[in-house]
């Protein structure tokens, strides 16, 4: 059952990318003052939503394995955590090609990039917590508290990087402040986040299903060990 | 009343085997100092840029030379098994967190009022025009710094590679309360006092202590007990 809904999620996914690549690369005219690279908004953008989307349901995943006291919550939080940081490593690599092009820099400490990367960082803290605790129920536990905390402080520090950073503006923000888009270019960004949406809950569900072997072969090995 | 009384015992008892060790505070100002030698090849240490930095230099010094302190603050109940014995005491584990977090303060607070003095005479800062000020920042930022910091130690204290992990995992979290004390120091070590637009950093000192001192007191039960 499972393997049909994620063959589903996989083919809907790659049918949609297809078809929003035929749009964004033949039919949406290059941008007035960007021109051709400005088409990295159409996988920069939906690759932050569904990162943080991910990191949300993530969040309310590790609360019900408090509430509940169930591995399953656990498994799923740890795999939707997995999904959205790969996904936020997207967004901060096509941020950082699309910065090179129109800013002619990789980086620049601007507020968004800058929180984005601190949250890219407690949660790399997060994964490595989870691989130096043996203990199932004492990594959930941990980890449940490691992702209750950093999404309460990922809000916190978005503000205050805001104001931190806006104290001393540099020439950087003036070029952002770019305005709307037209009406004809801005479907393919939303064709394309429930694109990655549909591609992140196929990859949880893979990745839950290798969690659920993993511990199927270790209890074998612990099984055949106990003889 | 109770709550508050438990908490202090763990506190006296944390500081009183600190008073008679002093190998946290001894480890850790030396450490500090030793941060604030090497501050000064990265940089031309008379320069007057040194005032605009001074306040990120003081507290990335503060943060690391507090997790020297917060690395040892339950990894040294480890030995005998003392850290079991306190979780089977009568008091609660809220509690048993709330103590080691006073005495962290307390030593962390030592350990800054002591760099401090030493700082104004390396880097010729005259830190002392706006202390009272000075010292609220440093009050607010400190109880912030230590509330993450003794959570996260308690967190980390039975894991492998205990003393890497609560440096990569508390840093981060860390960042607003050092955000808010680097933009009010560097300000009140230059020698400006605090205007109506760096309020907001008092503010925002002020809920992440309330913020995560609420969160951590909630949440500390799970994670030494589990």
């Amino acid at each position: 059952m499972r393997t049909k809904v994620i063959s589903a999620l996989v083919v809907a996914s790659g049918a949609l990318l297809a078809w929003n690549l035929h749009t964004i690369l033949l039919n949406v005219p290059d941008e007035a003052s960007q021109g051709r690279i400005f088409r990295l908004i159409y996988f920069h953008l939906p690759a932050a939503l569904t990162s943080m989307a991910g990191f949300f349901i993530a969040m309310f995943s590790a609360l019900a394995y408090l509430a509940k006291r169930d591995l399953r919550f656990d498994a799923a939080a740890a795999a939707i955590n997995e999904v959205a940081f790969t996904f936020a490593f997207i967004t901060l690599v096509t941020g950082s090609i699309w910065g090179r092009i129109i800013w002619g820099v990789w980086w620049a400490w601007d507020p968004r990039l800058t929180s984005y990367f601190i949250c890219l960082l407690m949660y790399s803290g997060y994964f490595m917590m989870r691989r130096a605790v043996d203990e199932p129920h004492r990594r959930a536990t941990l980890s449940a508290v490691l992702s209750i905390l950093a999404s309460v402080d990922i809000v916190i520090v978005w503000k205050s990087i805001e104001w931190f950073r806006t104290q001393h503006p540099g020439p950087v923000l003036e070029i952002r402040g770019g305005g709307g888009m037209a009406p004809g270019m801005e479907a393919p960004i939303f064709w394309n986040a429930l694109a990655f949406l549909l591609l992140e809950i196929a990859l949880v569900l893979i990745r839950m299903r290798q969690q659920s072997i993993q511990s199927q072969i270790e209890s074998l090995r612990r099984y055949a060990h106990a003889f | 009343m109770n709550f508050l009384r438990g908490a202090l015992a763990v506190a006296a008892k944390d500081l009183r085997s600190e008073i008679r060790s002093k190998e946290s505070v001894n480890a850790s100002l030396s450490f500090a100092l030793v941060i604030l030698v090497l501050f000064s090849f990265a940089f031309d240490p008379t320069s007057d840029t040194v005032r605009e930095i001074a306040g990120g230099l003081l507290w990335l010094v503060f943060a690391f030379a507090g997790t020297l302190i917060l690395n040892r603050s339950f990894a040294r109940e480890l030995v005998n098994d003392c850290l079991d014995a306190l979780l089977a005491s009568p008091i609660s584990g809220a509690q048993l967190y709330l103590g080691k977090v006073i005495a962290n303060f307390l030593i962390l607070l030592a350990v800054e009022l002591l760099s401090m003095p030493v700082f104004g005479i390396f880097y010729n800062v005259h830190w002392t025009r706006f202390l009272g000020q000075l010292l609220l920042v440093m009050v607010l930022a400190t109880w912030g710094l230590t509330v993450i910091g003794t959570l996260f130690s308690a967190m980390t204290v039975n894991l492998r590679l205990r003393e890497l992990m609560l440096p990569t995992l508390v840093y981060p979290m860390m960042i607003p309360a050092l955000m808010g004390a680097i933009t009010l120091s560097s300000k009140l070590a230059a020698g400006e006092p605090i205007g109506p637009e760096d309020l907001i950093w008092f503010r925002l000192l002020v809920a992440f202590d309330v913020i995560f001192t609420a969160l951590a007191l909630a949440l500390v039960e799970t994670v030494l007990v589990g």
